[in-house]
């Protein structure tokens, strides 16, 4: 293999940039035409799934080149990481300064490319499997309106990502980081006179932006500690500063910990998880790319990266570990009541990205990681799935008003259930491997604690008990469809479902390169990431001297807890369908609280958001106008009140100024001589 | 050579009559005609202390004030003949247009 | 030829300054009923006052931190008064932003002004001559004549082109500038005189300001009276309330002026004069500056957030990224003031566009209420992806110029004061919420009001005048670099003389010595 295809690296990011600026031009010249004629024509129906339209050439332009550009990305992208791979390990890391970004002072960040084993990883995945979003995309989204501007968002949001996973300092990944944030906020709010829609695209955007202040924060921190926000650099740093005190341990916890507030923020954990079950107001290929498996791990990545610093501090670590853990469970919870097809997705995403963090909490990155690759591959395919259902069913989303489409989606069928069962974590499927690899982490690493084993196990049951309920309530049973929908169900086109079976294998496959060595496998996984996570091998390896037996058995433990999760499941939505409803009438005010999400949205628009607005509105009428304005106001009408009395003086009348005149006279000459 | 003292008295009597006459007079004739009886009041003392001390400067700014006087009181009546063609009237408690 | 290109380019910020002047006077001659006349000879003038001060850009050196192309010459000599002016990086982009904007402001006013037209475009051109005479003049006299000229063509665009309550408005702009302003005369006065003290001559150069040592309790007054003319002018919190209201009945154009360049006086002069001229005083109240600054940035975000008018939630945001400029200027290190000028570049672009876009939306439904629209992206799909590039570069998104800027203030200012800087980084969460809310609200959603259903997108012109400051949106934050490595030299000197001048005036004072012992001799231990 060439190794300068590496040169060429800028292609990878510049590729979907392309596409953004030929889809923008069409977007504009071609589409912009036809929506503001149909606009004038009075159609106010612009919803989701409008009328059929004969496609004009553009739309079949704009379906290649969306997906094309990033195709020729992750081509590019797999010549550079073999290129990358054709080097000794120590060796694998590769620069690509672009052009001096910011340059102010001591302080410098030039526009720069990074490619490493763990960027490697990243830019597979996000192009890999974004290529095969944006190819069922153009079969999704055809008979949108507005198809250029969706496609437009799209690669930009690649372009965002890959320029998150691989810029070489902190500055070019929150660049990406909140680009990617943005083209969440465009996505979501694609149907924007939904009103729920730029709702939900909002709150993700502020929400985030929460999350990016704690980031930003921890740049600074980390720039006037470091004096440079270059990866390479800031670890190379980490010795010297360690030993000659300037990087305390309390410094390397305030540093990580506002980074973690980033992570949280962007990987919707506790306690800014809340715009990620709202982001499904999206179209399903976006929630797909975006909510699942590509953007909302961006602080997965991020704390990986970040790994050197992170094991400075014990209590950063514990902190991640817990929220991690913590999340995983309590949207777990939250998952099994939930009715909505993609919202039992949208919880069930958040709880794997909390496994994520258990995983880098315990020091165990390289699983981390790996739960992100696998997680990406299923819960992608989840979520296409669900696409490809909702599509069948002309937008509807309830699972009560689904059941037996089995016959009908026999693709859709098959490919959901083997990412059902690779989430549930059935030995052999890719989230096993990576889900086990986590939990023994948990349970073995120096970090790890026996109580985080447990969370994580418990949490699988949970998961592999809400997954099966998704799929017998949609894909079994009897048919509790509306007649309308029921008539039209047909399995979508070959442009959705071929990406649905290339995930499958990838879902099945994925995870037999990280095979532990407990089960006869190789880890190639954990052996590519290796030079990355040389801090933290020590940390994670603290498992090495514990007995095979004890490994086997949790792992035999954690199977058996996701199959009494699967068995349940079973019991309670095929064998007996008048059970769920008795156990939610028996315990209502729980399953009240977990219905509504335990609250929190209110709870936030209570004591956060409504006090936000009141007090503003209080600052503006009562302080700024009344207040500040009064005193202004008040300076002007006092001097205009003085002289409105003085002006009393002047009468007019002549007589009046002569007398004041001789008064005046008087008192003068008064005064110089009774001097 | 004679006291001014007299002199000086009979200013100050003329001083006073044209001040009341501008002060407590409404009509505007007779307050420019007591402004010039105050004027010659003036000049009756800068006379009589110029011719007092010997000195030609008294004489001098009487002559001042005469010319001063002239000069005023022809501005001033042509005033008075343009405010009364436009108001009819040369009552100065009636011309308070100036009046806030 | 040559001799002329050598003559224009000695005398070449002469020409900067008095070229709208000769355009003032070319447009009194011209009839005063045909408006488009009138019009495209404002832009004429404007647009070659732009072409001409390209050469600024180009022949600047970078590497350097005096003053360059300087024309200087004596004026009232008696007095040591002299017409001084130059420019260096910290003034260029200030210099360079009027002049472009200009061209953009007059061809926003093409469909807006239709009465008395003569006379707006004259004002136009004499307040560019005033706003371009503050960024260049060195001398203190010069300099206070210029920001007293800026005045009097601002009040009269207010309070005749205006709209509801422009006589108020106007009159509280005016009279709260001038109040500051003549704080200010008394302070260069005194200066006046103190040079006179220290070196037996009379002068009213800037640079020879520098030169001498103020003792520190004069430095107090003075810095005060200098800060309070600038701090109404910037506006700080809390003199900010003739912004909202000028902005709100001022037209489009002057809106624009307004925000983008008068407003960047207030903090070009913290930087030139107040800073340099008496550090002492300067670090020492910067707790108190920072501190208004920041109560600024969070205040003027949450005002904005609860605006009912557009123009007045982006009146109140200027309040809030001004605040980013003076927190980045009073950071006192490179980063900081660097962020600092370039931000009031970026508001200049943004704001600036900002307000071209509510005069676009004025314009054809003639209500700026953010409840009367709903769905405009509908019906106005370029003006929807106009308003949302601006908005993003508002509320700072990498890769638009705001980043840059809002990155840089908060990197210097985390150096200075850590607790600050936290809470300043808040507005950014702010600033992101009130411009999406107001973005939300306008264009998204279904077309509700009836009266909406008919507007119509971007014309030619609009577009025309949008798309360079889209372009430099882009520019800044991709390429600051362009725009810092033109002021590096400058500000690095700038911070370099605060800090020498600073220690050599406090070299006999005792380390640690309480403020109040050092400027009123009140020691509260005894």
């Amino acid at each position: 293999m060439v190794s300068g295809i590496l040169d060429f690296l800028w292609l990878v990011p510049a590729l979907p940039l392309l596409g953004v600026i030929l889809n923008g031009a069409i977007a504009l010249f071609s589409e912009r035409p036809l929506l503001l004629a149909e606009a004038a024509h009075g159609g106010s129906h612009g919803d989701a799934h409008g009328g059929h339209h004969a496609a004009p050439a553009y739309r079949k332009l704009v379906a290649f080149i969306g997906p094309a550009v990033v195709g020729a990305a992750f081509v590019v992208s797999l010549l550079s990481v073999m290129a990358l791979a054709a080097r000794a390990p120590h060796d694998r890391l590769f620069v690509q300064v672009l052009f001096p970004w910011i340059q102010a002072g001591g302080f410098s960040a030039p526009a720069a490319l990074q490619l490493d084993p763990l960027s490697s990883v990243m830019i597979l995945v996000v192009t890999g499997v974004g290529f095969l979003i944006h190819v069922y995309s153009a079969g999704y989204m055809s008979h949108e309106k507005a198809f250029a501007r969706y496609f437009v968002y799209l690669n930009l949001f690649t372009f965002a990502m890959l320029i998150l996973v691989l810029g070489s300092n902190y500055l070019v990944m929150f660049v990406g980081w909140e680009g990617v944030g943005l083209c969440s906020y465009l996505l979501i709010g694609y149907w924007y006179e939904k009103k729920s829609a730029s709702d939900a695209g909002k709150k993700a955007f502020i929400v985030n932006r929460i999350g990016d202040f704690g980031f930003i924060l921890g740049m600074f921190l980390l720039f006037w500690t470091f004096g440079t926000l270059d990866y390479t650099q800031v670890f190379a740093k980490i010795p010297l500063l360690s030993a000659n005190g300037i990087l305390t341990t309390e410094i390397a916890t305030a540093i990580t910990l506002l980074f973690f507030i980033g992570a949280t923020g962007k990987s919707a954990q506790i306690p800014l998880y809340v715009w990620l079950p709202d982001a499904m107001e999206g179209p399903t290929p976006v929630s797909a790319l975006i909510h699942a498996a590509t953007m909302v791990t961006a602080g997965v990545y991020m704390v990986a990266r970040s790994n050197a610093l992170y094991l400075l501090s014990p209590v950063s670590m514990a902190v991640v570990a817990v929220v991690g853990a913590a999340t995983a469970i309590f949207s777990a919870t939250i998952g099994i009541t939930q009715n909505d097809i993609k919202r039992v997705l949208a919880y069930s995403t958040v709880s794997q990205l909390g496994y994520m963090f258990l995983a880098c909490g315990v020091g165990a990155f390289t699983a981390g990681i790996f739960h992100l690759m696998t997680h990406a591959f299923f819960k992608a395919l989840l979520f296409l799935g669900s696409g490809s259902v909702i599509h069948a069913l002309s937008g509807e989303q309830d699972m009560r008003k689904m059941g037996s489409l089995k016959k009908h989606l026999p693709i859709t069928f098959t490919t959901m259930f083997v990412a059902t069962l690779a989430i549930a974590g059935i030995p052999g499927l890719s989230g096993f491997f990576s889900k086990d690899e986590i939990l023994w982490k948990a349970f073995s690493s120096g970090h790890g604690h026996p109580a985080l084993w447990a969370v994580g196990a418990l949490a699988a049951g949970i998961t592999a008990f809400y997954m099966f309920r998704l799929i017998f309530m949609t894909f079994f049973g009897a048919s509790r469809m509306e007649p309308h929908v029921e008539k039209h169900v047909h399995e979508s086109p070959f442009s959705m479902t071929v990406p649905l079976m290339l995930l499958a294998v990838l879902s099945v496959a994925g995870g037999w390169i990280g095979i532990p060595e407990v089960l006869g496998g190789h880890n190639y996984f954990e052996e590519w990431l290796a030079p990355v996570f040389a801090h933290g091998a020590a940390a994670a390896h603290g498992a090495a001297h514990h007995p095979v037996a004890l490994e086997m058995g949790l792992m035999a433990g954690s199977v058996a807890v996701a199959l009494c999760g699967i068995g349940l499941a079973y019991y309670l939505y095929r064998a007996r369908t008048e059970k769920p409803k008795k156990i939610a009438e028996a315990v209502p005010g729980l399953y009240d609280a977990v219905y509504n999400k335990y609250y929190v949205d209110e709870i936030y628009d209570i004591f956060i958001v409504r006090r936000i607005v009141d007090g503003s509105v209080w600052l503006w009428r009562a302080f700024d106008a009344a207040f500040i304005d009064g005193i202004v106001n008040g300076v002007a009408s006092l001097v205009r009140g003085s002289g409105d009395r003085l002006r009393r003086v002047q009468t007019g009348v002549v007589g009046n100024y002569a007398f004041s005149l001789l008064l005046g006279a008087v008192i003068i000459v008064g005064y110089f001589l009774a001097r | 050579m004679m006291e001014p003292s007299a002199y000086l008295l009979l200013s100050g009597i003329l001083f006073g009559i044209g001040v009341v006459g501008v002060v407590a007079r409404k009509n505007a004739l007779i307050i420019l005609m007591s402004v010039e009886i105050m004027l010659n009041g003036v000049n009756v003392a800068f006379i009589a202390v110029g011719s007092h001390l010997g000195d030609p400067t008294g004489s001098v700014f009487a002559f001042m004030v005469m010319t001063v006087a002239a000069a005023e009181a022809a501005v001033g009546l042509a005033i008075l003949i343009a405010i009364y063609r436009l108001k009819e009237t040369i009552d100065i408690t009636e011309l308070s247009v100036l009046k806030w | 030829m040559t001799g002329i290109v050598d003559t224009l380019t000695a005398n070449l910020l002469t020409a900067l300054i008095f070229l709208p002047l000769a355009g003032a006077l070319l447009l009194v001659l011209l009839p005063r009923d045909d408006g488009r006349l009138l019009k495209n000879a404002a832009f004429g003038v404007t647009l070659v006052e732009f072409l001409l001060s390209l050469p600024l850009v180009f022949d600047f050196n970078g590497a350097t931190a005096a003053m360059q192309f300087v024309v200087r010459a004596p004026w009232i000599p008696a007095y040591g008064i002299e017409y001084h002016v130059g420019v260096d990086g910290i003034s260029l982009w200030l210099v360079m932003l009027t002049t472009f904007l200009m061209p953009i402001a007059i061809l926003s006013t093409y469909d807006a002004v239709q009465k008395h037209v003569k006379e707006f475009m004259i004002f136009m051109l004499v307040l560019e001559v005033g706003m371009v005479g503050v960024f260049l003049a060195i001398d203190l006299f010069l300099f206070y004549i210029f920001w007293e000229l800026v005045l009097i063509p601002m009040y009269f665009l207010i309070g005749v082109w205006g709209s509801e309550r422009r006589i108020y408005s106007a009159i509280k702009f005016f009279l709260y500038t001038f109040a500051g302003s003549v704080l200010m005369l008394v302070a260069i006065i005194a200066l006046y005189f103190h040079h006179y003290q220290v070196t037996g001559t009379y002068s009213t150069d800037l640079l020879r300001m520098y030169a001498i040592d103020i003792p520190v309790k004069l430095q107090f007054w003075m810095f005060a009276a200098f800060a309070l003319a600038f701090a109404f002018k910037v506006p700080m919190f809390p003199f900010h309330t003739w912004l909202p209201d000028a902005h709100v009945d001022a037209p489009t154009s002057g809106s624009v002026i307004l925000a983008a360049v008068l407003l960047k006086m207030g903090t070009y002069g913290f930087l030139r004069f107040a800073m340099p001229l008496f550090p002492v005083a300067a670090v020492d109240m910067m707790p108190v500056i920072s501190g208004l600054a920041v109560v600024g940035i969070i205040y003027g975000a949450l005002v904005a957030m609860v605006q009912k008018d557009m123009k007045k939630l982006v009146a109140y945001s200027s309040v809030s990224h001004l605040g980013f400029v003076m927190l980045g200027l009073f950071a006192f290190n490179i980063q900081g003031i660097e962020g600092g000028i370039l931000q009031m570049v970026n508001h200049g672009v943004s704001t600036g566009a900002l307000f071209l876009i509510v005069g676009i939306v004025y314009e054809r439904r003639h209500t700026r209420l953010i409840e009367e629209f709903g769905g405009l992206s509908k019906i106005a799909p370029l003006f929807a992806a106009v308003f949302m590039i601006v908005t993003l570069s508002s509320i700072g998104l990498p890769g638009t110029n705001g980043f840059v800027g809002e990155f840089l203030i908060l990197l210097g200012a985390f150096k200075s004061s850590r607790v600050l800087t936290v809470f300043a980084a808040s507005g950014v969460i702010l600033a992101a919420v009130y411009m999406l809310w107001m973005f939300q609200r306008v264009m998204f959603g279904k077309i509700t009001n009836e009266e909406n259903r008919h507007m119509t997108d971007l014309n030619g012109r609009e577009i025309a005048y949008l798309l360079p400051l889209l372009v430099m949106i882009f520019w800044i934050g991709v390429y600051p670099q362009t725009f810092l490595r033109k002021m590096d030299a400058s500000v690095s000197a700038a911070v370099a003389r605060i800090e020498t001048k600073r220690q050599a005036a406090l070299s006999d004072r005792p380390a640690g010595e309480p403020l109040l012992v050092r400027y009123f001799d009140i020691d509260a231990g005894k």
